[in-house]
């Protein structure tokens, strides 16, 4: 069986029961969490979170794309990217399912 | 950034808190996260990204250092999509 998508309500949730916080101080620490991961990338910084996995912004030149309605050429702006790797133990824990 | 930095800030944050609640937050939350990427769901953060876990089949590949084939099985690696506000976040110039 496919398990249930986890969404900020679960890990709020999870917060809850395991650290004895209330729900709204809960739901409000995972959305600083988050953000503080966020604002990090933002300024640039590679964000390494040890037995998790690390959070890399990249720079991507701008290149010559398509449109695939039109196909016509177009061009695509340098931007920033997101890229993500686990950590190895990660990795191993979801290969062993 | 590093996961003691994220403490630490947090925790400036929050002086309710002491440095090991706010240790023992992060981790709650991470570990979560792992745990469902383990037991095969996805995480959907909006506005953050989505964690899944996508399948890469068998292959053969070659040991770089004897220029060997060697089979590599299929299998299951954690991926981060990120979301569509992050992603307007980061190029907001």
């Amino acid at each position: 069986m496919k398990p249930k998508t986890v969404t900020r309500a679960d890990l709020s949730d999870a917060l809850h029961e395991a650290a004895g916080l209330t729900r709204q101080e809960s739901a409000r620490l995972v959305e600083r969490t988050l953000d503080l991961i966020a604002e990090a990338m933002e300024r640039g910084e590679t964000v390494k979170l040890s037995g998790f996995g690390v959070f890399q912004v990249r720079a991507k030149r701008e290149r010559l794309g398509r449109n695939p309605k039109t196909g016509a050429p177009a061009s695509i702006a340098p931007r920033r990217v997101i890229g993500f790797r686990a950590s190895q133990v990660l990795k191993a824990r979801v290969e062993q399912g | 950034m590093i996961k003691s930095e994220l403490v630490s800030a947090l925790a400036a944050e929050n002086p309710e808190l002491s440095h090991k609640d706010v240790e023992r937050i992060v981790g709650v939350i991470l570990d979560h996260i792992c745990d469902a990427l383990v037991s095969g769901g996805r995480v959907e953060l909006r506005g953050f990204g989505a964690f899944s876990v996508r399948s890469r089949a068998a292959r053969s590949g070659r040991n770089p250092k004897t220029g060997e084939a060697v089979a590599v099985r299929a299998k299951r690696v954690p991926f981060f999509k990120s979301g569509k506000e992050l992603r307007a976040r980061l190029n907001a110039d």
